[in-house]
């Protein structure tokens, strides 16, 4: 029980994610987050605006239910199967994040100053939080899937689309971090 | 009922998501500054195996639970659609460190601010489908 208690490793989270996969294939679904942001627009009535959000959402609801696992599968972890010990940094990351005003000091998976209550009331919180979902959202869709559709599926059948779009995806990642966060971090 | 299943797979997925710290955007900064070998360990040892399994399924024909075979949608070809859409989705990644899955597990570790991430992605969503059609394909 204490080794479960502990951050699970690699190579262990990174096996089980693949039998989430092949489960989810087994149940005739395939494995892809990004599509309820979809199903919820459809949901939503976004369907009036745009053709994109006319198909039959119910068809999609065993990927909300799915969702619903995850949100309860985040509760449970966090609640029951952690040991509370704080996440560990190496010193050179802390050291650089906290020159950029970025809090590592409680120990929690997210920094409280980008991410907490308080920081949706400060511009660098909204912006991060706001502009970031936004740009996930729209991306996601564009690109046809996100990471779990993309890097995970994708990727696993050998798709040439899903690699060109992993690709985007960290050159979009690395712009960000080595030039865009250094300059939204200090708003 | 029948979809209770999802649920539970959902469950492993965000316990798995929460225990590899794969939703800690100290790991995704860290990913990205190539500092730390996590998440590529993940990213990587998930591929290797569902690649196999993949393969596996498409060799032997290996059925769904309802006795259907699984199939593999090859998506269209194109550059521009995932390179572009890509790099606007790794843009926002790297900034909330949290994709399309942990966004959601992360409400569920208890950062309510998390749900103003869900909400803009939905938005962002919305608005892609809106200008859809005068996007490059």
């Amino acid at each position: 029980m204490e080794l479960i208690k502990e951050p699970w490793p690699w190579y262990v989270a990174g096996p089980m994610i693949a039998v989430v996969m092949f489960v989810m294939l087994y149940f005739g679904k395939n494995f892809g987050m990004s599509a309820n942001l979809r199903t919820m627009c459809a949901i939503g009535g976004a369907g009036k605006y745009a053709e994109f959000f006319n198909f039959d959402w119910r068809s999609q609801v065993w990927n909300l239910v799915f969702v619903l696992g995850t949100i309860t599968g985040g509760y449970l972890a966090s609640e029951y199967l952690s040991n509370g010990h704080p996440l560990q940094l190496s010193e050179a990351i802390v050291s650089e994040l906290n020159a950029l005003g970025v809090d590592t000091q409680g120990g929690g998976i997210l920094p409280e100053s980008l991410f907490g209550v308080d920081a949706l009331f400060s511009l660098r919180g909204i912006v991060m939080m706001v502009f970031g979902g936004f740009l996930v959202g729209f991306g996601a869709r564009y690109a046809g899937g996100c990471t779990s559709g993309h890097a995970i599926s994708g990727l696993s059948d050998l798709q040439v689309p899903s690699l060109i779009a992993v690709v985007g995806f960290f050159i979009g990642g690395l712009l960000m971090t080595f030039f865009l966060l250094p300059i939204i971090l200090r708003l | 009922m029948n979809k209770i299943k999802y649920y539970l797979a959902g469950l492993m997925f965000g316990v798995i998501m929460t225990k590899a710290e794969v939703i800690s955007w100290y790991r995704i900064y860290e990913m990205f500054k190539f500092q730390s070998f996590h998440m590529f360990g993940i990213i990587g040892s998930a591929v290797v195996l569902g690649g196999l399994m993949v393969f596996w399924i498409k060799k032997t024909g290996f059925k769904s639970k309802d006795g259907m075979p699984i199939h593999f949608m090859p998506k269209k070809m194109s550059v521009p659609r995932y390179l572009i859409g890509g790099i606007i989705f790794g843009l926002g990644w790297a900034m909330t460190g949290a994709c399309p899955g942990p966004m959601f597990t992360l409400v569920g570790n208890g950062f309510v601010a998390m749900l103003v991430v869900v909400f803009s992605a939905v938005l962002g969503t919305f608005v892609y489908g809106i200008v859809k059609d005068r996007l490059p394909h």
